[in-house]
C-alpha cells in the first residue's frame, strides 16, 4: 500500500492508484475538492483551476506551492494540503472570478438544486458579488425538442465541448467565439446531430444544457420518487433512475453500473420515458362484446371473463421480448411450455438463438460494454451501430483509441492528461475494421470498410476466420481484393484483445455464424477475443432462453387445429408477423385476449384488453444483449387497474382453475419459481435482495429526505393524508421514511451526499472514482462460455459451417435489408413526443446507379412488393448501399414486420397511388 | 388577614391598570406588518405573478404543506399550474417567505382564517393570489434574471450587457 500525507495525515492508497491524478485520488479518498473541466470519462486538462491544492516538496517543507490536483500523479510519499489558507483563498478566488458572469437565475433554472456550480460555490464560500459592472449576456439556440439551450449560465469549463467532440464524436456542436465571449454551440440554430447530445445535461456543471422534456413538467431533483431501473428501448440494458411526481414519469437520468452505462445514455434511452405519460395509456381492463366497441369493465370481471376462456377450450400463448423475464415465465405455466410461443419476428428469434449457442459453446466470452472499451482491435460486421446499439459506439469510439493512448504512454504522458494525449495521438486510431451494407455514423472511425450484401459480409468474416486458423470452413471464389482485405483483417486481429461485433442489423445468421468462427479462430491462436452482440429488444435473450416456439408456429397452429384463444403478452403481432400471418391470426382465432400498455393495431383488434404496467410502473427483470440479467424496480404506483402482466396472469391461474391459489402473489415468488423451473435461471433472484430485506430494520425509501408536499399534494382531493401505496415485491418503500443511509447499489435510485446534490456526489458511492460501487450490484452473467476458457492446447474447436452463397443480384428483383432508426424503429419510444418529432419517415433507398437504371428521381414515390405487402414511398438515393440492394426502414409505426432481407419488386408508383402500406 | 387584604387592593388596582387583551372580535387589534399569518402570493410592481414555481417554498416547509406543479408560457416565463397549501397542516413559521428568492410568498397579518370544514383550508392559487406587491414593492425577478421572457429581451435586464455577437474577431 502506498500512502499520500493529506494536511499531515497519512492515507494508503491502493497500488494502483500510485500515477492517477491527485483530484481521482482524493475524492477516493472522501475529500472534497472542488473541480469544473475534471470528469472520471474524459479526464484532465486542468483549465477551470478550480481544484487547487498545495504540494509540499518534503516533510520539512513548509512553504510549498499551489499546484492544480488534476494535473499531479499521485505518488507514494507525497505530501500535499488540501485545507492550507493560501489554497482556500486561491480556490474561493477563481470561483469568484467563474461567477463574475453566471445570472441571478436559479430559481428558473432546471439545473437548480442539482448544481454542481452551485455545491462548488457554496463549498469554496464565495457568497457575495463584488464585480461592480454589467453582466455579459448571450442569445441562445434552438437545438431541438430535447435539449434546451440556456448559455448566460457558462462557466467555460469546456466539458460540453470535450463530450460532444471527442467522447460522441459529434461535430455540429463546438466551441465559438474568442477573449471573454466564449460560446458553446452549434453554428446555427438546429436539432443536434449526436445521438449522445442528452448527456451534455449531465456533463454540463451548471444550466446551461436541460432537459426540454422536463421542462414541460418540471420537478425538482428532490421531489421525484425514482427507483433503480432498466432502459427498455433497446437490447443494451443501460442502467437508468426514472423519476416520477404527481402519477406521471418526470425524467431518466443515467444510474451508475460500471460494467455496463459507465455515465451515459442515448437519446433514445434518456427521452423515451414519455410514453408511460400517454394521454393514450390502456389504464382499465376492456372487454368487446358482439362485435362493439371496447368497453371498460372491472379488474374482477376482466379475470373471471380470461379464466372462462382458458377453462372452455384451448388456448395459447404469445410471450414479448420487450416484456420482463416473469411475465414471459407466467405466460408459459399458464398455457403449458407447449404452447407457449417468442413474440418475435422469427428471423430475429433465430439469430438471438443462434448467439446464444455460440456464447453457449465458447469459448469467446460476450463482452460488456466496460470490457468493449479495453479492446483495441475491432471487426464489426453488418452493424449500423449508431441505430441498433447506441451506447455501444461510445465504447468503440473508445476502443480505436487505445493503441494510439498505448503509443503515447511509451512517451512517459500519463494516462489522465487528455490533452497532452489528444496532441501526441492526433488522428491516429487503432485497427477498426467493418463490413456494412452501406454508409455508417461510425466511417469516420474505420481503418477500412467494405459495403456489400448480408451474404457477402458473412463470407468476408468466414474467410477472415479461415486465414486465422485453416481448419475453419474456406470460403470459395472471394474476389482478389476482398481476400487482401480480409488477410488484413486477419493480421490486425491477432492482437491482444480484439473485438467482433456482429447482430441482427442485417437479418442474417451466416453473420453471427462468421463471427463466432473469427472469435473462436482467434482464441485458438491464443488472442483473448470477445463477442458483442446487439440485440433487437430489451430482453430478447432472456426470452431465447427459454423453450418456445416460433411466431410462425403460432400462426401455423392456429390456421391448422382449432385453438379457441390466444393470449398475447405485451407484443404487437402487426410488428412481429407478416401481414398475411397477421391475418390469419385474426381471421381464426375465436378470442384474442391482449396485455398491453398503449393501444396497438392488435389491441384494436382484442376481444379482451388487460392493461398492463410499463418498466417505470412495475418490477422484472431483463436479459441484455451481453447475457447480463438486471432487475428493474416499480417507481410508482399506477393510476387505475394497470398491473405488471404476470400478476394478471397469476389471477388468470386462479380464475381458470389452473391453481388453488394465486401461485406468484410477488415477486419473490415468481422469481422463485422461475428459478425452479428454468435452470439457466438459477441465479436470477438473488439479482437483489428479496423484498424482506431490511437495513437497522428499515426499508429503502423511494423518496428523498427533502421530498415536499406530503400533506398537500392529495389535499385537493382529500384531506386525510393517504399511506403510502402497499409494495410487497420489493425492499423499497413509497415514501420518504426508511433508511437514511447508502443502500446496497442494486436499490440506489438517487445520488446525493452532503455537500453534493448534483449527480457528482456519485463519487461518494463508488468504491473508488470511476471503478465499481459500494456493494456493487451489476447485474449477473447468466452465460458464460461451456468450461470457461480453456488454454488455447485444449481448444477443440468446432467451427460453424454453411458459409452462405456470394449475393448475386436478380434481374427484376431487389434484396430488401432493413435500415434501423435510433429515433423510429423502437415501438414504445415512439409514443413520446421529443422522439416523435424527430423519428425517420417511411422511404425506400436505392444507390444512384439502380436509381438511374430505374429511371426514379430523389423524392419520387416508388411501390415496392414483398411478401404480402405492397408499400408505396418516397425515394432516398443514399450511396453505400451494394447494388441490387434496397434499405427499408424497419418498425416504423405503421410498417408490418416483415421477415427482412427478402426479396421484392419495384416499380415507379402509379399516379393516385396511396403512400403507405397494404396487403398485396 | 393581612395579606389576603393586599391582595384584594391590588387586584382592585388592575381594575384600572393597562389592559393586553382586548374583547375580541367586538375590537381588532392592529398587528404589525410582519406577523405571521395567512400566506399569499403577491405579484409585481408591473403586475406578473412574482412567484417562479421554483418550488423552494416547499422545500423548506417543515410540515410539507405546499405543494406546486411548474410550468412556463410561451415566451418563456416561469409560473405556477397549480399553487396549494394546505393551511390545516401549516405552522405559520414563516420559513417559505424565507426561502423565496422573488418576494412572491409572504405571511400577511391577517389570522381569522378559522373555517367549519377542513376542506376549505385548502387554499389553491386562486385563493392564494392577490394583486398588490405585498412588502416588497419595487422587486421584479425577471428584470435582474438572465432568461428572455416576453417583454424582455436578452441583454435588457438590469446590469445586463447587450448580447455578444460570437461571430466577431473585433477584441
Amino acid at each position: 500500500m502506498a500512502v499520500l500525507y493529506v494536511d499531515n495525515q497519512p492515507h494508503e492508497i491502493r497500488p494502483h492508484e500510485v500515477g492517477k491524478n491527485l483530484l481521482k485520488v482524493c475524492l477516493g479518498l472522501g475529500f472534497n475538492i472542488p473541480y469544473f473541466c475534471w470528469h472520471p470519462a474524459f479526464q484532465s486538462v486542468g483549465a477551470c483551476r478550480q481544484c487547487a491544492i498545495k504540494l509540499f516538496k518534503d516533510e520539512h517543507d513548509t512553504k510549498g506551492k499551489i499546484v492544480m490536483s488534476c494535473m499531479v500523479s499521485a505518488k507514494d510519499g507525497m505530501r500535499i494540503s488540501i485545507d492550507d489558507p493560501e489554497a482556500i483563498e486561491f480556490r474561493a478566488r477563481v470561483i469568484e472570478w467563474l461567477m463574475l458572469n453566471h445570472p441571478h437565475d436559479c430559481p428558473v433554472c432546471d439545473e437548480g438544486g442539482e448544481c454542481h456550480l452551485q455545491d462548488m460555490t457554496v463549498m469554496t464560500g464565495h457568497t457575495y458579488r463584488r464585480n461592480r459592472f454589467a453582466k455579459r449576456s448571450f442569445r441562445n439556440q434552438d437545438m431541438g425538442p430535447l435539449v434546451a439551450h440556456e448559455m448566460n449560465r457558462c462557466i467555460q469549463c469546456y466539458r460540453c465541448a470535450r463530450f460532444y467532440r471527442h467522447s460522441a464524436g459529434g461535430r455540429d456542436f463546438g466551441v465559438m467565439g474568442w477573449h471573454d465571449r466564449v460560446f458553446f454551440g452549434r453554428f446555427e440554430d438546429g436539432v443536434l446531430q449526436s445521438e449522445f447530445a442528452g448527456n451534455l445535461v449531465e456533463v454540463c456543471p451548471t444550466g446551461v444544457f436541460t432537459d426540454k422534456t422536463q421542462a414541460r413538467h418540471f420537478t425538482r431533483k428532490w421531489d421525484l420518487q425514482t427507483a433503480p431501473s432498466v432502459c427498455v428501448h433497446c437490447g443494451l440494458g443501460c442502467n437508468t433512475i426514472p423519476g416520477e411526481r404527481y402519477g406521471s414519469l418526470r425524467r431518466i437520468r443515467n444510474r451508475y453500473n460500471h460494467r455496463v452505462n459507465g455515465y451515459f445514455l442515448c437519446d433514445r434511452g434518456r427521452y423515451g420515458y414519455e410514453f408511460v405519460n400517454s394521454p393514450h395509456r390502456i389504464r382499465q381492463p376492456l372487454l368487446r362484446e358482439n362485435q362493439a366497441a371496447l368497453r371498460p369493465i372491472s379488474a374482477q370481471a376482466a379475470i373471471t371473463h380470461l379464466g372462462n376462456l382458458l377453462h372452455s377450450g384451448r388456448a395459447i400463448g404469445i410471450g414479448s421480448p420487450r416484456a420482463s423475464l416473469e411475465t414471459n415465465y407466467a405466460l408459459a405455466k399458464l398455457v403449458g411450455a407447449e404452447n407457449f410461443y417468442h413474440g418475435m419476428p422469427t428471423k430475429h428469434l433465430r439469430i438471438v438463438r443462434a448467439m446464444l449457442d455460440v456464447l453457449k459453446r465458447g469459448p469467446a466470452p460476450s463482452a460488456s460494454l466496460h470490457d468493449m472499451e479495453k479492446c483495441n482491435t475491432i471487426f464489426m460486421m453488418g452493424e449500423d451501430i449508431h441505430n441498433v446499439g447506441p451506447l455501444m459506439v461510445l465504447s468503440l469510439r473508445q476502443a480505436v483509441l487505445q493503441k494510439p493512448i498505448a503509443e503515447a504512454a511509451k512517451l512517459h504522458i500519463s494516462d489522465f492528461e487528455d490533452a497532452v494525449i489528444r496532441e501526441a495521438i492526433q488522428q491516429e486510431k487503432g485497427p477498426f475494421f467493418t463490413g456494412v451494407p452501406g454508409f455508417t455514423k461510425l466511417d469516420d472511425q474505420v481503418t477500412q470498410a467494405y459495403r456489400g450484401a448480408p451474404h457477402d459480409i458473412a463470407r468476408l468474416g468466414f474467410a477472415v476466420a479461415h486465414m486465422i486458423d485453416p481448419a475453419a470452413p474456406a470460403v470459395e471464389d472471394l474476389p482478389v481484393e476482398r481476400v487482401q482485405f480480409a488477410q488484413r483483417i486477419a493480421k490486425a486481429l491477432q492482437d491482444k484483445k480484439p473485438l467482433i461485433v456482429a447482430g441482427y442489423n442485417c437479418g442474417s445468421e451466416s453473420i453471427v455464424r462468421a463471427s463466432a468462427n473469427v472469435a473462436w479462430a482467434l482464441r485458438k491462436k491464443g488472442f483473448a477475443a470477445h463477442l458483442a452482440y446487439t440485440v433487437p429488444e430489451c430482453n430478447s435473450m432472456g426470452t431465447a432462453l427459454m423453450d418456445g416456439g416460433e411466431i410462425d408456429d403460432a400462426v401455423q397452429a392456429i390456421a391448422s387445429n382449432g385453438i379457441d384463444t390466444l393470449i398475447v403478452a405485451e407484443s404487437n403481432l402487426y410488428r412481429q408477423l407478416s401481414l398475411s400471418g397477421f391475418d390469419t391470426i385474426l381471421r381464426r382465432i375465436k378470442h384474442l385476449v391482449v396485455l398491453d400498455c398503449l393501444p396497438n393495431e392488435t389491441t384494436a383488434w382484442a376481444e379482451l384488453v388487460l392493461p398492463a404496467a410499463t418498466f417505470a410502473e412495475g418490477s422484472g427483470t431483463l436479459v441484455n444483449n451481453e447475457c447480463r440479467a438486471q432487475r428493474f424496480y416499480q417507481v410508482f404506483s399506477p393510476a387505475g387497474d394497470v398491473r405488471e402482466s404476470w400478476k394478471w396472469l397469476s389471477a388468470a391461474m386462479v380464475a381458470s382453475g389452473r391453481a388453488q391459489s394465486e401461485p406468484w402473489p410477488d415477486l419473490d415468488a415468481v422469481l422463485a419459481a422461475l428459478a425452479r423451473d428454468i435452470p439457466v435461471f438459477a441465479k436470477v433472484p438473488g439479482i437483489t435482495p428479496p423484498s424482506s430485506f431490511r437495513l437497522m430494520g428499515m426499508p429503502v425509501p423511494r423518496e428523498s429526505h427533502r421530498f415536499s408536499g406530503r400533506t398537500a399534494i392529495d389535499a385537493d382531493q382529500t384531506i386525510h393524508e393517504r399511506p403510502p401505496e402497499p409494495d410487497a415485491d420489493t425492499p423499497l418503500r413509497h415514501s420518504m421514511e426508511g433508511y437514511p443511509l447508502q443502500p446496497p447499489a442494486s436499490l440506489l435510485g438517487r445520488y446525493w451526499a452532503p455537500g453534493w446534490n448534483s449527480d457528482h456526489a456519485l463519487n461518494k458511492f463508488q468504491q473508488e472514482i470511476d471503478g465499481p460501487l459500494r456493494e456493487d450490484a451489476p447485474g449477473v452473467r447468466l452465460v458464460e462460455p461451456s468450461g470457461g476458457q480453456p488454454s488455447a492446447e485444449a481448444l477443440n474447436i468446432e467451427y460453424l459451417g454453411l458459409v452462405p452463397p456470394a449475393f448475386q443480384r436478380r434481374a427484376e428483383e431487389w434484396l430488401v435489408i432493413p435500415a434501423y432508426h435510433i429515433f423510429g424503429s423502437d415501438e414504445l419510444s415512439m409514443h413520446s413526443p421529443g422522439i416523435a418529432e424527430l423519428a425517420a419517415k417511411p422511404y425506400l433507398q436505392l444507390n444512384q446507379a439502380d436509381a438511374d437504371s430505374l429511371g426514379a428521381t430523389p423524392g419520387q414515390l416508388m411501390t415496392m412488393t414483398v411478401e404480402s405487402a405492397v408499400c408505396t414511398f418516397p425515394l432516398k438515393v443514399g450511396p453505400g448501399l451494394p447494388d441490387g440492394v434496397v434499405a427499408i426502414p424497419f418498425g416504423l409505426p405503421g410498417l408490418p414486420g416483415v421477415a427482412l432481407p427478402a426479396w421484392g419488386k419495384i416499380r415507379p408508383a402509379q399516379p393516385g397511388e396511396p403512400t403507405g402500406v397494404r396487403q398485396a | 388577614m393581612l395579606s389576603i387584604l393586599r391582595t384584594i387592593w391590588r387586584v382592585f388596582l388592575h381594575m384600572f391598570a393597562h389592559r393586553p387583551t382586548v374583547p375580541y372580535p367586538e375590537k381588532q387589534r392592529v398587528l404589525p406588518p410582519r406577523a405571521r399569518g395567512r400566506i399569499v402570493l403577491t405579484r409585481d410592481p408591473d403586475g406578473g405573478e412574482r412567484c417562479v414555481a421554483c418550488y423552494l417554498c416547499a422545500a423548506a416547509c417543515p410540515v410539507d404543506c405546499i405543494a406546486l406543479q411548474a410550468t412556463q408560457d410561451e415566451t418563456g416565463r416561469r409560473y405556477p399550474e397549480f399553487f396549494r397549501i394546505n393551511f390545516s397542516r401549516c405552522i405559520f413559521c414563516g420559513l417559505c417567505e424565507e426561502a423565496c428568492p422573488t418576494y412572491a410568498i409572504q405571511l400577511t397579518p391577517d389570522y381569522e382564517m378559522a373555517e367549519c370544514k377542513r376542506t376549505s383550508m385548502v387554499y389553491e392559487k386562486e385563493d392564494l393570489l392577490i394583486d398588490g406587491v405585498g412588502k416588497h414593492h419595487q422587486y421584479n425577478f425577471y428584470r435582474v434574471c438572465g432568461v428572455a421572457i416576453g417583454g424582455k429581451d436578452k441583454g435588457q435586464a438590469l446590469e445586463e450587457q447587450p448580447p455578444e455577437d460570437v461571430k466577431t474577431l473585433m477584441p
